[in-house]
């Protein structure tokens, strides 16, 4: 019993930061049509950009904002318009297959030009543990679980709640009538690519830290981020918290009580039985796009 | 086609040819090997080509099937049965496998189905690590033996190079008449408009569950010539990487052109030994080489061709209604 609560609340802080990444990869989708492959390279980088800030004798802090404004620069800005712009046209899955080949260029540049070893990573949740129903609990899950939430909670507050949110929905629901009444789709494309520039260097502030920094560790963070993706629904940001903590809680129990061989399989066996009974996921509604 | 173009088609074709028998003969063993591994990846993205390009299918599991029949084949080698049994056992098992698979196509369609056979290739990853009794796990089965086919021992490099080559000839043979075929049509109708290919008379069902299992079993075929080519299987090679590497090859070579996989397979697995000079960079190099090619052209490469000779055909018609323009009058008058 005290193991599995420890369990479930870890489960639930790596849960969040799958969700994390994978609303990015949602919003990706809705906006712009375009499946992001190297999404798990986009959580591994800013760790670096940080790591290397801080190389050059920045302050933690001051490494954070530069880490943030050059994922916000290169995942978010750059990545629409030098890639995804001008392929956008031609359909989905040339444009998929650019991303494949973004994501081997960013983990080989990232093994070449910084390290190919782990590299720790400081934490900026608190060290030390909590006692909950007898069994002692990680501060950093809890604090990782809280910074998560907090996070996806001003994200929907933002898109149901502000003009410019709305304006997003209305531009991903449909771009033509969108513009007919007047608003800047593309701008509203390029603010999702920001959107989910600063979404994967929170996911990757708050993972790096349990994980280590390296290169090859998107890898299994953009599955992650997928299967929550499909499994909570495509077109929902609720949807993709679900399928988030879903699947970091079902990752690990599985690892404790299944088996640690197959224990990648559980994740990828609740995508293949979602989209099998319930394309639409669990919380999405089928045949609607919401940002 | 006109008889011209017809007859460039077919000296251009001899000539690739005679280069791909001649040119090996001053190669290195590792030249060789990188060149019979470009005959048998192309084999696998030839099955891909049918599945995504032709009947527009998308799959992310080929290399997952590769991997199945490079087990199969390693497996019952290593247990003293020949080569060409284990090549049909290969092509038998990612069939049937294959049509399994395509039953989720039959429900979902595009990013949905990706994911589907995505998991797939993950799951059958999972399969060739953990099943230990069957495959060896991490330690693999080494000691694949290479075939000696009426006499002749394939265990050299050389010898074996010429029997990929064949089993090349073999699939492009056949691809083309394919694809030429009735079916071939039926697949192309799928890619282009399934409902109205219902509507006529296709069964949608039947085809896509065929598209799955025949490019399915071209992946089998092409495992079970990778194993004894690289005479040791272990579970490494038959990751999600390769599945997605093939779909690169199928995408950047031209998805839907008959040769695009061909080319395809030589950007992925020659381009980066041309590049070996960038040492450390060349895996960088060469990524960011696709990404250009395919902002330049998402249709592939053979798409540049491709636009390029529909831009000549309607210069050349252009020219020619000018030219039955002038002469109109003429006629008129008279």
């Amino acid at each position: 019993m005290a193991n599995l609560v420890d369990l479930i609340v870890s489960g639930l802080a790596t849960g969040a930061i799958y969700a994390l990444a994978a609303i990015g990869f949602t919003l990706l989708w809705q906006t712009s049509q375009t499946i992001n492959f190297a999404q798990g390279e986009f959580v591994m980088l800013p760790a670096f950009l940080i790591l290397a800030a801080m190389r050059v004798g920045a302050p933690f802090w001051l490494a954070i904002v530069v880490g943030l404004a050059l994922s916000l620069a290169l995942l978010g800005f750059a990545f629409k318009r030098l890639l995804v712009d001008p392929m956008l046209r031609h359909g989905v899955l040339p444009l998929a297959i650019a991303t494949m080949a973004l994501s081997t260029a960013m983990k080989e540049s990232v093994k070449t030009f910084y390290s190919a070893e782990a590299q720790p990573f400081p934490s900026i949740a608190p060290s030390g543990s909590l006692s909950i129903f007898g069994s002692s609990v990680s501060l950093q899950s809890v604090g990782v679980f809280a910074f998560g939430v907090v996070a996806v909670v001003a994200l929907s507050l933002f898109l149901d709640r502000t003009s410019t949110g709305r304006q997003m929905q209305a531009a991903a629901q449909n771009p033509t009538v969108a513009r007919i009444v007047g608003i800047p789709v593309e701008r509203m494309a390029m603010l999702t690519f920001v959107i989910n520039g600063a979404l994967v260097a929170l996911a990757s502030l708050l993972v790096t830290p349990i994980y280590l920094a390296k290169f090859s560790s998107g890898d299994t963070l953009g599955q992650a981020a997928f299967a929550a993706a499909i499994i909570g629904g495509f077109n929902q940001v609720r949807g993709a918290i679900v399928g988030g903590l879903l699947i970091g809680v079902a990752d690990n129990l599985a690892a404790a009580y299944v088996s640690t061989q197959y224990r990648a399989a559980v994740p990828l066996a609740l995508m293949i039985v979602v989209i099998l009974f319930r394309p639409e996921g669990l919380v999405g509604r089928a045949e609607e796009r919401t940002v | 086609m006109t008889r011209g173009q017809r007859l460039l088609a077919g000296a251009l074709a001899a000539a690739v040819l005679a280069g791909l028998i001649v040119a090996p003969l001053s190669l290195g063993r590792y030249g060789l090997y990188v060149l019979s591994l470009w005959a048998v990846m192309s084999i696998a993205a030839i099955g891909l080509n049918l599945t995504l390009g032709y009947a527009g299918q998308v799959s992310l599991a080929q290399g997952a099937f590769v991997g199945i029949g490079a087990y199969a084949a390693a497996i019952l080698t290593t247990h003293g049965y020949p080569l060409a049994l284990a090549v049909v056992a290969a092509l038998t098992l990612s069939f049937v496998v294959g049509w399994l698979l395509g039953y989720p196509a039959l429900r979902v369609q595009h990013h949905y189905l990706a994911f589907v056979t995505l998991a797939f290739s993950t799951l059958a990853f999972l399969v060739f690590r953990n099943e230990e009794w069957l495959t060896g796990g991490i330690y693999g089965i080494s000691g694949v033996p290479r075939p000696s086919l009426f006499g002749l021992s394939t265990a050299k490099p050389l010898p074996f190079y010429y029997l990929c080559l064949f089993a090349l000839g073999v699939v492009t043979i056949a691809f083309w008449g394919l694809v030429r075929s009735p079916w071939g049509r039926a697949f192309m109708a799928l890619r282009e408009n399934p409902l109205r290919a219902a509507s006529l008379g296709v069964d949608t069902r039947r085809y896509t569950l065929m598209a799955f299992a025949i490019g399915s079993a071209l992946g089998g075929l092409a495992g079970s010539f990778y194993a004894p080519l690289a005479q040791f299987v272990d579970p490494t090679p038959f990751t999600l990487a390769m599945s997605l590497n093939l779909l690169m090859m199928v995408v950047v070579g031209g998805s839907g052109f008959f040769f695009g996989p061909y080319f395809g397979a030589m950007v992925a697995v020659l381009l980066p030994e041309w590049l070996r000079f960038a040492e450390g960079y060349y895996l960088i190099l060469y990524a960011i080489l696709v990404m250009l090619l395919l902002v330049y052209s998402p249709s592939g490469a053979l798409g540049i061709l491709d636009r390029y000779l529909r831009r000549r055909d309607a210069r050349i018609a252009s020219a020619l209604r000018a030219a039955a323009g002038v002469g109109l009058p003429d006629e008129l008058v008279q």
